[in-house]
């Protein structure tokens, strides 16, 4: 990077030298100098409407280049610094001081000072500055302007009016980070106020105060009615007063109470940076971290609001094994002796460790399998996945340490997406893309809202033809194919783990890399599955990328305590099968949901065959199956290191004291009592394995696997499109009505084309069906391709795994409904 | 200070002669001669006698003060705790449903407890509060043989209820917002607000004599 041009200016007879362009605010944060401010924010454009931030400016005018004085005080926060600069703040300048407590008191006026009963009471930029700028006493009498309060914007955030001090930080916000502009200034003068489209602040329809109405502590009725986008949330922390309040957090503590820690993100393969602020034992809030290369100031809104699964009502602190039809509560030494009966008496085991596990865990999870259980059946995928899948993680993400970056991403002449819906299932990476000018393409059956607030060009395919449509990439002569062909020299493509349901999509996703010049990286949904590819968690591979059949002996010994001789492991659909059958006796599972396995229903079977040892967070979802349960630490309770999709480790600290132990203790202890003298929980050892990610080891083979063939549709017959949403009815939401209810309304969205064949129009039903069951849902009416219908993965009324047992490019029939129906879970 | 000085602080007393000299060692007994005779001030505390009260501005036990209505006054902000030098105040608040409507407003004090093992009668929660929810009372007997009757939680501490007051939740007098509360606009329940504690708290004794009595002549003056 070249040096950027410096530009000297004086702040207070302080010289410094600042980038061209640099805002006279930040120049004087360099210099040392706050300079009060409210509607100032560095992500955010500028737009000086608060004029807190006025402060006296002089600059060289005339050919003499005398040193000219702005005739009134201007706002730091929206002028450049230009060479020869002079600067007199508050510190210096009684004109500017004057002018700051001016502008402090006019701001006051209508602030209702009701401190004691304000959630940002204690962390209030305004207090501060009140304090700092601001007159000892008013000399206000009249009548402050009172709303009534609060209006809830969306049903996790509510908004103040009173409060507002109109700096518009979220409505800049929501214009201008991730494009959802549900808030704007409304009215004039002395009425305006900040609001979402509202009839009764309007004054635009007789129906009014439908909206208004709905107050703290309401959740709205119809799910998705207020949906405002994934990261509203970011505004709450932005509000420089108490105007905008979280619904979850509201009343529930002051500032002081709280005890803060630095740590990371659970919900998403970003591994975003947060602070997490407990009260006596107890998680109240979440708050973006700062990390300028991974998630800059924001998280998505899951991020933020869904913590309160880690303490739900079905939270395990004991124990639990199977007595007759129950299950019973029992001494972790009755517990752990019960699940060494299971392992001693089993002939075939295996194990599903599910895709949230740190790195540590899934060490231990790899090792275990391995040396104590002496199985290679092990497969980390609670989703649906493919063997190609399982090659392509092993020849080109396991072992490949840190690879394409965010800022990469972001810098790339262009993006290519393929099996990935940025907004839904990539979170902030959602928000660095817009933030870029970055050209996106998308393989997709349509443009999602996501994608086309990125301004991105779609390149459509068919549900599971993904891999025809990277083939055809380079042999489009024109069109936006070859646009993207030409744009994607230095560029990226990156895959999701929604390809794994489309054949031959990631052999053509490396064949179209090599071609066109592009990087390429695999970015799943979840947090731990990087860090699970990496600790071997799948048939033949071994930790760091190693193969499993190939491994060098100071390796095996440095790993497993010596050579191993395992016949090759079975896949998750192998397992299920096997089990299924009775050949593999018992299983050890851990924390993932039956319903997100490809066949629910066949997975249930197989776990009522086999003996399940489960090492779960929460009850619930797997007691019906399970013989033993040992509880273990949600990830705030212990500490470890997740691997995000870029490779790059996110050590991760315990923020809540506990006696709940992590997976990887929890084998030790198992591996003990077997009689192993295992190596698992040595840190040492582990560490050692993650020294190697990134060293150069022999690549195993790619995938080749040819795409399939376009299949003939049926009359009634329909590709399935679908993905998670980034909030639906997914687990981590339990105990947080308030986020779930901000969710998008899952609809079934069609084209006019296909509805017409069908006979529905935009808001009737329209039924799903396979042989396994229906869903039904309202029709949109969207761009999509004739014969394809979309539906939200795990939606509330639409589990497309559990109700159709169908994934993304799996035949459905669509038919007409008469009304809507619930959807058995 | 000089030598002088230090002299001039001594008392001046005369020198004893031989007589006072030799009773000297044995003076001192002569309280314990005089107290054999005396009646004995055997306090029966707190068994029989009444005692004074101390000074009205003495520091006591602390109330949770209500607003006319029956309506606490404590909104949960937890000033008093921050304030309070001797970490004894625990406060959580909570919100203010159309349900159970607790205090004036959106927000009152859901958990109360002041720990009276900690406490030092300092006063400067009441400094703090700002809705003058918190005072003190000059009620002083506070003992107890187990730690946790030591820590007193909110019904203990809220003020009994007055002629008149109608218990929590109740909804505020209608028409009227938490600040005209503040300003001391409510004299007594309303009404409706009688029926309103009639019809959701059929079962409440102390809600009913109010309803059905004195209720009536209050509400907004």
């Amino acid at each position: 990077m070249s040096t950027p041009d410096l530009v000297a200016c004086t702040i207070d007879g302080i010289e410094i030298e600042v980038p061209k362009d640099t805002l006279i605010i930040r120049a004087a944060e360099e210099a040392g100098i706050m300079i009060p401010r409210f509607c100032d924010h560095p992500l955010l454009k500028p737009v000086a409407a608060c004029r807190q931030c006025l402060v006296d400016v002089a600059s060289p005018a005339g050919p003499e280049g005398k040193l000219r004085a702005f005739p009134k005080p201007q706002p730091a926060c929206a002028i450049s610094v230009t060479p020869g600069m002079v600067v007199n703040t508050q510190l210096s300048s009684e004109a500017a001081k004057n002018a700051q407590e001016q502008v402090a008191e006019l701001i006051l006026i209508n602030h209702p000072l009701d401190c004691p009963i304000c959630d940002k009471g204690g962390e209030c930029p305004l207090q501060n500055q009140a304090m700092s700028t601001g007159r000892s006493v008013s000399r206000f009498e009249d009548k402050k302007n009172t709303f009534p309060k609060p209006l809830a914007l969306t049903p996790q955030i509510l908004l103040d009016r009173e409060r507002c001090v109109l700096c518009q930080r979220c409505v800049r916000f929501a214009a201008q980070i991730p494009g959802d502009p549900f808030i704007a200034l409304q009215k004039r003068g002395a009425n305006q106020q900040i609001g979402r489209f509202d009839p009764s602040v309007l004054g635009v329809a007789e129906t009014a105060g439908q909206l208004a109405d709905q107050t703290a502590g309401d959740i709205p009725a119809i799910c998705g009615e207020p949906f405002a986008g994934y990261f509203a949330g970011n505004i709450i922390q932005i509000c420089p007063v108490g105007a905008l309040t979280s619904a979850a957090y509201r009343f529930r503590a002051r500032p002081f109470d709280l005890v803060s820690t630095e740590t990371v993100a659970e919900h998403d393969s970003n591994g975003s940076a947060i602070r997490v602020d407990y009260r006596r034992g107890t998680v109240l809030r979440r708050l973006a971290g700062d990390d300028p290369s991974l998630n800059q100031e924001w998280i998505s809104d899951k991020d933020r609001f869904a913590f309160r699964w880690q303490a739900a009502p079905d939270r395990l602190e004991r124990p639990l094994v199977r007595q007759g039809d129950q299950l019973v509560e029992v001494s972790w030494p009755e517990g752990i002796r019960a699940a060494v009966e299971i392992f001693d008496s089993a002939t075939n085991p295996a194990v599903l460790p599910g895709g949230r596990l740190t790195l540590e865990d899934a060490y231990a999870y790899s090792v275990f399998a391995r040396t104590v259980l002496g199985t290679d059946s092990v497969d980390f995928r609670a989703r649906p996945s493919s063997h190609e899948e399982a090659q392509f993680l092993a020849h080109f993400v396991a072992g490949a340490g840190l690879g394409v970056s965010l800022d990469d991403l972001a810098q790339a002449p262009a993006v290519l997406l393929a099996g990935f819906e940025p907004e839904d299932e990539g979170g902030i990476i959602f928000l660095r893309l817009r933030e870029a000018d970055t050209k996106v393409y998308s393989v997709a059956p349509f443009a999602s809202r996501g994608l086309r607030r990125l301004g991105g060009k779609l390149l459509r395919a068919l549900p599971g033809g993904e891999a025809s449509a990277l083939d055809a990439l380079s042999s489009a002569a024109d069109g936006p194919r070859a646009e993207a062909a030409a744009a994607l020299k230095g560029g990226v493509i990156v895959v999701g783990e929604r390809l794994a349901s489309s054949p031959g999509a990631y052999t053509a996703a490396l064949a179209a890399a090599d071609r066109l010049g592009a990087r390429l990286v695999w970015i799943p949904r979840r947090a731990g599955e990087r860090a699970a590819v990496e600790a071997g968690l799948l048939p033949g591979l071994a930790p760091a990328g190693r193969s499993l059949d190939a491994l060098a002996d100071d390796v095996a010994e440095t790993v497993f305590g010596g050579p191993m001789g395992l016949t090759p492991g079975l896949d998750l659909p192998g397992i299920i099968a096997a089990a299924q059958a009775g050949s593999v006796d018992a299983v050890l599972m851990g924390g993932l949901e039956l319903a997100d396995l490809p066949d629910p229903r066949a997975a249930s079977a197989a776990l009522n065959t086999a003996k399940v040892v489960a090492l779960q967070v929460r009850g619930d979802s797997i007691s019906p199956w399970a013989d033993v349960i040992l509880p273990v630490a949600p990830p705030q309770e212990k500490a470890g290191t997740f691997i995000n999709w870029e490779g790059r480790l996110r050590p991760f600290p315990q923020v809540l004291t506990s006696t709940a132990l992590s997976d990887a203790r929890v084998l030790q202890v198992l591996a003990d009592q077997l009689g192993f003298e295992s190596r698992i929980g040595e840190l040492a050892t582990s560490h050692q394995v993650f020294g190697w990610l990134g060293k150069p080891s022999a690549r195993r083979a790619a995938p080749a696997v040819a795409p399939r063939a376009p299949r003939p549709l049926g009359a009634g017959q329909a590709v399935l499109s679908t993905w998670r949403y980034q909030v639906d009815d997914s687990a981590a939401l339990d105990g947080e009505p308030y986020l779930a209810a901000s969710a998008p309304a899952p609809v079934a969205r069609i084209s006019a084309v296909t509805a017409r064949a069908v006979g529905v129009r935009q808001g009737d039903y329209l039924n799903v069906s396979t042989s396994g069951g229906t869903i039904t849902l309202p029709v949109a009416i969207d761009d999509l391709p004739e014969g394809v219908v979309h539906l939200p993965a795990k939606s509330p009324g639409s589990w497309t795994l559990v109700t159709l047992t169908a994934t993304d490019g799996d035949l459905v029939g669509i038919s007409a409904a008469h009304g809507p129906k619930e959807v058995a879970r | 200070m000089s030598p002088k000085d230090n002299t001039a602080l001594t008392p001046d007393r005369k020198e004893k002669g031989f007589l006072g000299r030799g009773v000297a060692p044995w003076a001192g007994f002569g309280v314990t001669l005089r107290t054999f005779f005396a009646k004995p001030v055997t306090e029966q505390y707190p068994f029989k006698g009444k005692y004074p009260a101390p000074f009205p501005r003495y520091h006591g036990r602390h109330q949770l003060n209500r607003y006319p209505d029956g309506l606490e006054k404590c909104v949960g902000c937890e000033l008093c705790a921050w304030a309070c030098p001797a970490d004894a105040i625990f406060v959580e608040a909570g919100a203010n449903t159309p349900d159970e409507q607790y205090s004036a407003g959106e927000r009152y004090g859901r958990v109360y407890q002041i720990n009276y093992l900690r406490c030092i009668f300092c006063g400067m929660c009441i400094e703090a509060c700002p809705t003058r929810a918190l005072t003190m009372t000059n009620f002083y007997e506070l003992a107890s043989a187990t730690r946790e009757d030591m820590i007193f939680t909110k019904d203990e501490l809220l003020a009994p209820l007055e002629e008149g007051m109608l218990p929590a939740p109740h909804p505020m007098v209608e028409g009227l917002t938490d600040d005209d509360y503040y300003s001391g606009k409510v004299t007594g329940p309303t009404d409706r607000q009688a029926e309103w504690v009639r019809l959701h708290r059929p079962g409440d004794v102390a809600g009913e004599a109010v309803a059905s009595g004195a209720a009536g002549q209050g509400g907004q003056s």
